[in-house]
């Protein structure tokens, strides 16, 4: 008979880790709750909102819409792993100068999602910023600011790869 | 919120997972989970088990057999929207794919799932049924190919019996005369369309034949307007518009009415869109 729980062993921000989990925790309440990474944030839970976006393998996934028990073996990087790192210090630091957070909340997972179109290299245009955190709601509604400060990091970006 | 328990086991091969399926009856697949998680989450459904068939090998590749583009049920919708493949030979769905959700959701969810779950609203089943394209299923009993035309039952219903697996999406290779069209109207580029239309057609220099209209946002199942496909051919766009015979209904998004409106203004993109390329 399939279990209801099981253990996991991944990689979360560089760092092995290895725990038991319920088969239905999902991937962000994993993160936060067993792991104490509370910069993944828990909004809408069916995959609307986006501020539990994180990586996984690589990709940008919805946290609400993966299981943790799928993790196992995956290499995962939340908000607090791309920011230690200093891989989207640009864009933080871009987001804090144009005002591009309010309440915050939306924060982590637009800085992912935006690092996630801007590490295809090259300077999307504002239609395409758009396009790519169509996923992410803001509901401080601060768009303009976000498309700025993200248009902004992928000049930058190009500027200093030239 | 969240779901409520539920075992789980991850399938290690496509009979592992059909002798699963056959063994618990209340058994759920999971695939992408794009759909299925959040339904759990929302406790709209509450498995005891899951079955999960991501590790299932080989039912993640995009295949050229003789003058069909076979795709695997796992490929994920980035990976087709990635695919020179697809963009090549299947056209329609790599117009579509932009459309569909969010790029998060396109990295996990699957074009089987899709298919299988078969949400009246989304971009994938219309473009199967305007595609003429076909399911292929494995059960108990073998495997099997459902054409479009009778896959889509009805609200999330479909002809797959509850103990088969979609193991592949088989549609036609585009041919140089083959043309396509796609428009649909969302309030949130990515979300669920009000109303949407995908379309195929083959030009014969002159005119339009073979059209194949298909709707989705306006019923239970995606929806072929066959009327407006014989007008089309004829031609004359004003007359595929008055024959559209849709029935909508009311909806969070939209009146029945303003659907129906919408289609008609989707109707002249797309055959526009059609129309252009007849004698390209």
């Amino acid at each position: 008979m399939p279990e209801h729980s099981f253990d996991i062993s991944l990689s979360v921000n560089g760092e092995a880790v290895a725990e038991r989990v319920d088969a239905r925790t999902t991937l962000v309440d994993f993160l936060r709750e067993a792991l104490g990474l509370t910069g993944s944030h828990v909004g809408c839970e069916h995959g609307v909102c986006g501020a539990c976006t994180v990586r996984m393998n690589g990709e940008i996934v919805r946290g609400c819409l993966t299981l943790a028990v799928q993790c196992d073996g995956a290499t995962v990087e939340t908000i607090e792993g791309l920011s230690d790192s200093g891989e989207v210090a640009d864009l933080q630091r871009a987001f804090e100068q144009r005002n591009a957070l309010q309440c915050g909340f939306c924060t982590p997972g637009m800085v992912a999602t935006a690092q996630d179109l801007l590490a295809r290299g090259g300077v999307p245009s504002r239609a395409e910023i758009r396009e790519h955190i169509s996923g992410n709601y803001c509901r401080c509604t601060g768009y303009h600011a976000i498309v700025d400060a993200v248009e902004a990091v992928a000049k930058q970006r190009a500027g200093a790869a030239e | 919120m969240k779901p409520a328990p539920f075992a789980y086991h991850k399938a290690r091969s496509l009979d592992d997972a059909l002798a699963h399926l056959a063994a618990h009856k209340d058994a759920r697949l999971l695939a992408g989970g794009q759909s299925l998680i959040a339904t759990l989450n929302m406790r709209l459904s509450a498995p005891t088990l899951l079955v999960d068939i991501n590790g299932i090998a080989g039912l993640d590749r995009i295949e050229v057999k003789g003058d069909a583009i076979e795709i695997g049920a796992l490929v994920r919708h980035a990976q087709a929207e990635r695919s020179d493949v697809i963009a090549k030979h299947v056209p329609l769905i790599a117009r579509a794919m932009p459309h569909i959700a969010h790029p998060a959701i396109r990295n996990r969810g699957t074009l089987g799932g899709s298919i299988a779950f078969a949400d009246p609203a989304a971009e994938l089943p219309a473009c199967l049924l305007a595609l003429g394209g076909e399911i292929v299923a494995s059960g108990p009993n073998g495997t099997r190919a459902i054409k479009a035309d009778d896959f889509f039952k009805g609200l999330f219903e479909t002809a797959l019996s509850p103990d088969e697996i979609v193991t592949a999406l088989r549609v036609p290779m585009a041919r140089p005369d083959s043309r396509i069209g796609f428009a649909e109207l969302a309030r949130r580029h990515g979300d669920y369309a009000i109303v949407g239309l995908a379309a195929t057609a083959r030009t014969t220099g002159e005119k339009l034949a073979d059209v194949r209209l298909a709707y989705f946002g306006v019923g239970d199942t995606p929806v072929r307007a066959r009327k407006a496909e014989t007008a089309l051919a004829e031609g004359n766009i004003n007359d595929a518009v008055g024959a559209l015979d849709l029935s909508p209904h009311d909806d969070v998004q939209a009146t029945a009415a303003t659907k129906k409106h919408l289609a008609g203004v989707l109707l002249r993109r797309v055959a526009k869109q059609l129309m252009e390329a007849v004698h390209a």
